[in-house]
């Protein structure tokens, strides 16, 4: 067998690999996309791939009498609010960190990239505690707000951002008589968006399909979230309502897939900021 | 840790400047700004994090039903504990979980990465957004698809099986089988994942290693095992380690693909925390529960590291 024949039994195995891992990635959409149009009986029952009497009865049904609109709602602004807090908040800390000099600034970094290692899991228990004897925040979207605020990952990943802005411009601006949080606004904030951009993205994400915490401190059903939502349509072994289950499925992606084909530069990059180096 | 360069800091001109003129809050003022600016994270995190760690310390050797008094209970929680098997086994399942789907998952990150980065493919983009997609999926809604797809009587896996002319298999419905499929629900949303991060650390070989070896008459897989696999070690090594605080940290994937079953088998320790918490209103217990874990995460985390880089020294 010449070379170029070897070549071409290389690509073809290659392409056929990929084409099978392919059907497995997209394979879970496709079935939770045509579920989604299937009467309940004919989701068990059926043995058909396409819905053999498809009805949008499952999502009429999720709107209509699990008030799914409150929900999306509550998911959106606590995932907004949230986002644009902690970006904020993280960009600020990052840039200090970035481009100041100040006393126990090695030790503050220290102790900020040690705090990461803290696993949630550790915290479920006292800080909802906190959260209902303290705070009264149960019921509340504080819980899902306040606390992650200004997270060691994000300061992490906006301080390595920062270190490229370039200290002629800011001093332009301070030569201008700007005060150092004009700057910051001003100067620092848009020569960032990228950056920003990036974060806010992950960060978006990550509350958008948080489970573990909203499942702990959002109890009443109009304060819940849509993965709660989700959760409270399970039912004893046999009566899951799967097929309001799948219909609500299709709607919670489908703002996460519409983020990542119009900004995927900016997830990757956010993803793989740290992993190469640092 | 990465080093800090030098940097800028707002010239100071006393008396212009303002506030007080000589101790120490004259250097915090001098650095007012920086100090404000890193803050909100040091405010948040002592009321956040470093009270409610201690809390939880204080917690763990009390019993308490999360309202009414405590009564202290000394080191009861945690000689309990240390007799909990469901609790040790549930550390278990996920060190089990862990050996079904993190050396193939990564195994095939590398693999998919190298063949992406390789350039001799088509709609490379298109290849690396569809690996990528169901990372962006809430694990609510996948864990529910997944449990319709793998039902052991009605699911499409078997019915698929069935046409093939395949013995259907208890996805959900056996000990060892319920690990391979929530192992089957972690790679499908991880691998995209973890192949973005070997493709970042692929990016940072240079080319030319490859070609020279190429010209050197090596073989596809030569290449690629005595070269971009141990050019890659570290960044294999960060995507392990973050696998293993995954695996460890595991809550929503089990809840609703297995709730635990069957026999417990996919129960995971941030369950068990779950449910002492809140079915079981035993919060001392549960703190308890919560330093245990973290601790066993923290010594195996040291652990994995000092046998991967063993050789390096």
């Amino acid at each position: 067998m010449s070379a170029r024949h070897g070549d071409l039994l290389v690509k073809g195995v290659t392409y056929a690999a990929l084409i099978a891992l392919s059907v497995f990635m997209l394979f879970p959409f496709v079935w939770m996309l045509v579920s989604s149009f299937k009467p309940f009986p004919e989701i068990f029952a059926g043995r058909t791939f396409l819905p053999v009497e498809p009805t949008i009865a499952n999502y009429v049904a999720l709107f209509e009498r699990y008030d799914a609109l409150r929900k999306f709602w509550n998911s959106f602004y606590i995932a907004t609010t949230a986002t644009a807090l902690s970006v904020f908040l993280c960009a600020l800390g990052g840039y200090a960190f970035a481009k100041f000099d100040f006393p126990g600034r090695n030790m503050m970094f220290a102790i900020m990239l040690a705090s990461m290692t803290i696993p949630f899991a550790v915290l479920l228990v006292p800080l909802f505690v906190m959260m209902r004897n303290t705070f009264g925040w149960i019921d509340t979207p504080w819980p899902l707000i306040v606390p992650g605020a200004a997270n060691a990952f994000g300061i992490f990943f906006m301080r390595q951002y920062m270190l490229s802005v370039s200290d002629d411009m800011l001093d332009a601006g301070r030569i201008d008589g700007a005060s150092e949080f004009g700057i910051f606004v001003r100067v620092v904030l848009p020569t960032a968006l990228p950056g920003l951009a990036s974060l806010g993205i992950i960060f978006f994400m990550a509350s958008w399909n948080n489970f573990l915490w909203p499942l702990a401190v959002l109890r009443s059903e109009h304060m819940h979230t849509v993965p709660i939502m989700l959760n409270s349509l399970q039912g004893p072994p046999g009566r899951t309502a799967f097929d309001l289950l799948m219909a609500g499925s299709v709607l919670s992606v489908i703002p996460m897939l519409i983020v990542f084909f119009f900004l995927q530069r900016y997830l990757i990059a956010g993803i793989t900021a740290g992993s190469v180096k640092g | 840790m990465s080093q800090f360069r030098p940097t800028t800091s707002p010239p100071v001109t006393p008396g212009v400047t303002g506030g007080p003129r000589r101790g120490p809050l004259r250097v915090l003022w001098r650095h007012r700004w920086p100090l404000l600016f890193v803050s909100p994270f040091f405010v948040l995190f002592a009321i956040f994090a470093l009270y409610p760690i201690f809390f939880s310390l204080y917690l763990s050797f009390h019993e308490w039903r999360g309202i009414g008094p405590m009564r202290p209970a000394g080191l009861a929680n945690y000689t309990r504990l240390f007799g909990d098997r469901i609790f040790w086994n549930s550390m278990l399942n996920s060190v089990i979980l862990f050996f079904i789907y993190v050396p193939i998952m990564t195994f095939m990150a590398v693999v998919i990465a190298t063949v992406l980065h390789g350039k001799f493919l088509k709609l490379q983009g298109m290849w690396r957004a569809i690996i990528f997609m169901p990372h962006l999926t809430s694990m609510v809604a996948a864990g529910f698809t997944f449990r319709l797809i793998l039902d052991t009587h009605s699911g499409f896996a078997n019915q698929a099986f069935q046409w093939l002319g395949l013995s259907p298999v208890p996805w959900l419905d056996d000990v060892w089988w319920a690990r391979i499929s929530l192992g089957l629900l972690m790679i499908w949303a991880w691998l995209g994942y973890n192949t973005i991060i070997m493709l970042a650390g692929l990016q940072t070989i240079p080319t030319e290693v490859n070609e020279a070896a190429a010209v050197d008459g090596a073989t596809r897989s030569q290449v690629f095992w005595r070269i971009t696999v141990p050019l890659l070690k570290p960044v294999i090594l960060f995507a392990v380690t973050l696998s293993i605080i995954g695996t460890f940290q595991l809550f929503t994937e089990p809840y609703i693909l297995t709730g635990g079953g069957p026999m417990r088998a996919t129960e995971t320790p941030v369950m068990q925390i779950f449910s002492s918490t809140f079915a079981n209103l035993r919060f001392g217990y549960a703190a308890a529960m919560s330093y245990v874990y973290f601790v066993t995460i923290v010594v195996l985390a040291i652990v994995q590291f000092k046998l991967v880089t063993r050789g390096d020294r």
